[in-house]
């Protein structure tokens, strides 16, 4: 494996990326959680540049950094007091054993592999546009269905969000 | 180039600190956090394979096209259960998911 | 920039230079020309900004240091550069720290996709339009990390309100920014500036011009949407516990924001680098964006040294009740009109090869829907305003009967 642009910046990306996870999880602090959430979401924005993929990465960054998590420093701040957002934790042993077996077993299946190679280059001829992706979304034979139920939900999840949080005293 | 595999080590690595982050955590909100970080291993699993398969032309568009639903589902998911946590919280006072058991029988 | 960074490249190669580090260099250079080119313009920024809000005041402004007091700024920074870093004791070192250099990044980086003249831009993305927007969301992040990490109850309720406000602006801002994309039939912001070649966008969407101006008005934090300070309530919101350098990055941020507003509202909707003999040189092309974005800031400065402040009540109502329905109400009127024109062969199909005259029904029909839009609109406001005012009315007489009960 070569040092170039693309390895490089792999690197990169994978240090925000699990580096950022791994703040997620073991900070006490909800708050600062938050902020390590974003880090990794950003790396992952990052892969999706690496993957050609530009598009999914600033919707990543509009609809992670922007909405989402937004919304859970809200969420945060607003169930708990906001000297008091530090957090215990539970069964720390047993989880941790739990999620490294299951990522042994994950690494195991991934490069032994059982289902035949995998390709080690990336598909050379991909020259896709934002502009096949909309055409995609909303062509008979594409994703139209899904596409049309996916704002479906977002509607419903809305109203439902709405619903739900409103105070019933006002 | 980097290879396949190693996009899918770090999707698998980001899950299993996700499924750390479900299991180990009582507040709600963290419990949140960690689904978000399972999600987006997948959505990297998504492209990666798209990216790397030999069929992946414009008009093949699977894994994209997957993973910006995956998003829309995140952004569902994001703000009604983050709605559920702030009502549960208004009328209990906790946002630790086991205290939350009234309707058990 | 392109071009320029090969070019030292090359240059730099046949000098005897390593060609990895050539490489290295140049795209450094560029990276700075075309982060320098805000950083300057911000130094500027702030004595216009002092000079013009003066005059309307009918004051005089800065004019001890330098001619026309030009040097001010500089012995501004001076000062700010020499004042105690304070850092509150029970803030959260990092991240109160971090917060004004993501503010002040999330601005530089918009500039990344800001095509200065035909031939001079940083990256042509192709999706250049979502990219700004997304660069943007994160200044929203930087304040709320701001007001957490300074631990005052001060910083915090101005950070909430800010972000609110932020938050729900967004909406109508992006809607308006479709209306450009649809009319362009892309996001890169070089197709944009081009597809003007036929018609500014501003003539066939005036409506998503205004939205776009008030949301991004409000996006930067200016009056009459200036909650971020309501130094009545808040004291100084958000950046209380800030200063010396790390409040004079807030405060450019700031300041840079609304300058770059100007520069992408004369890219979208007033066809960027277009006028009279842009094409003979870059330079002409770049002066026509610099002034036609000047304009437009000026404007803005107009419109917050002479509104008045709004509540945060109606600020709110304002946007969910009143923006963003028009936005999205004006986004589907004019895709469909769009769309039927294209079919009847009228609006031409790829706006990139056309001319004036290809677009010129397309326009006026485009016009005359607007024109019928905003007429309902004042009709709804009028209405609306003879409600409100009948029924302050009507709350001050009954105030007045029961201080004349309550006299007797």
């Amino acid at each position: 494996m070569e040092l170039n642009a693309v390895t490089i910046g792999f690197f990169v990306f994978t240090i925000l990326t699990l580096g950022g996870g791994l703040g997620v999880v073991t900070t006490r602090n909800l708050f600062q959680g938050t902020i390590w959430l974003m880090v990794s979401l950003f790396g992952v924005a990052g892969y999706f540049v690496l993957l050609s993929a530009p598009f999914l990465a600033a919707v990543q960054v509009l609809v992670y950094i922007g909405a989402i998590a937004i919304l859970i420093t809200f969420a945060v701040m607003l169930t708990r007091s906001v000297t008091r957002i530090n957090e215990r934790y539970i069964r720390t042993i047993p989880s941790f054993v739990a999620s490294l077996a299951l990522f042994l077993v994950l690494l195991f299946g991934i490069t032994v592999p059982i289902f035949g190679d995998y390709p080690s280059e990336m598909a050379p001829t991909v020259v896709m546009t934002t502009r096949d992706l909309g055409v995609a979304l909303v062509e008979g034979n594409g994703y139209v269905a899904p596409f049309l139920l996916a704002s479906v939900l977002l509607t419903a999840a809305m109203i439902g969000a709405i619903f739900i949080a409103r105070d019933e005293d006002s | 180039m980097v290879p396949l595999w190693m996009y899918l080590a770090v999707a698998a690595a980001l899950f299993c600190i996700g499924v750390f982050g479900v299991l180990s955590r009582r507040n709600a909100v963290a419990i949140l956090m960690g689904v978000e970080l399972m999600l987006n291993a997948v959505n990297i699993n998504l492209v990666a394979f798209w990216r790397y398969s030999e069929t992946a032309t414009p008009l093949l568009l699977n894994g994209y096209a997957f993973t910006a639903f995956v998003l829309i589902i995140a952004a569902a998911e994001a703000a009604v259960g983050l709605a559920i946590i702030i009502t549960v919280y208004r009328n209990r006072r906790s946002v630790i998911p086991e205290e939350a058991d009234t309707l058990k029988g | 920039m392109d071009e320029l960074c090969t070019g030292l490249c090359k240059f730099m190669v046949e000098s005897g230079a390593d060609a990895g580090l050539a490489q290295f260099a140049s795209l450094l250079v560029g990276v700075l020309l075309v982060s320098g080119v805000p950083l300057l313009t911000v130094i500027i920024l702030i004595w216009v900004e002092r000079k013009v809000a003066a005059r309307i005041q009918d004051r005089i402004g800065p004019n001890r240091v330098g001619p026309l007091g030009l040097m001010q700024t500089f012995a501004d920074l001076l000062k700010l550069l020499g004042k105690e870093d304070i850092t509150p004791t029970s803030a959260d070192r990092v991240l109160y720290n971090a917060a004004p250099l993501v503010s002040f990044a999330s601005v530089v980086l918009i500039w990344v996709v800001v095509p200065f003249t035909p031939f001079h831009f940083g990256v042509d993305l192709e999706i250049g339009a979502l990219y700004f927007v997304a660069i943007a969301s994160l200044g929203t992040l930087a304040i709320m990390t701001a007001g957490w990490a300074s631990n005052n109850k001060y910083a915090l309720l101005g950070a909430f309100r800010v972000v609110a406000l932020l938050v729900s602006y967004e909406v109508p801002l992006v809607f308006a920014l479709l209306a450009p994309v649809m009319l362009a039939g892309s996001m890169s912001m070089l197709d944009i500036v081009n597809a003007q070649t036929g018609m500014w966008f501003v003539v066939l969407s005036p409506l998503a011009f205004v939205i776009f101006y008030i949301s991004s008005q409000a996006e930067t934090g200016r009056a009459p949407f200036d909650l971020i300070e309501a130094e009545s309530e808040l004291v100084a919101g958000f950046n209380i516990e800030y200063s010396g350098m790390k409040f004079g990055m807030f405060f450019a941020a700031e300041f840079l924001h609304v300058f770059t507003n100007g520069i992408l509202m004369a890219l979208l909707f007033f066809g960027g680098w277009m006028g009279p003999l842009y094409y003979e040189s870059p330079l002409i092309a770049f002066a026509w964006l610099g002034l036609k974005g000047t304009i437009i800031y000026l404007t803005t400065l107009w419109l917050r040294n002479t509104v008045p402040r709004l509540r945060i009540d109606q600020i709110m109502a304002f946007n969910w009740k009143f923006l963003v329905p028009l936005s999205i109400a004006n986004l589907i009127l004019l895709s469909a009109a769009l769309k039927i024109l294209q079919e009847l062969g009228i609006a031409p199909r790829d706006m990139l090869s056309a001319g004036f005259v290809d677009v010129l029904p397309t326009t006026i029909i485009m016009l005359l829907i607007n024109l019928v839009m905003v007429a309902y609109l004042l009709g709804i406001l009028r209405r609306h305003g003879q409600e409100f005012r009948r029924a302050s009315q009507a709350n001050q007489r009954t105030l007045a009967q029961a201080a004349s009960g309550a006299g007797d």
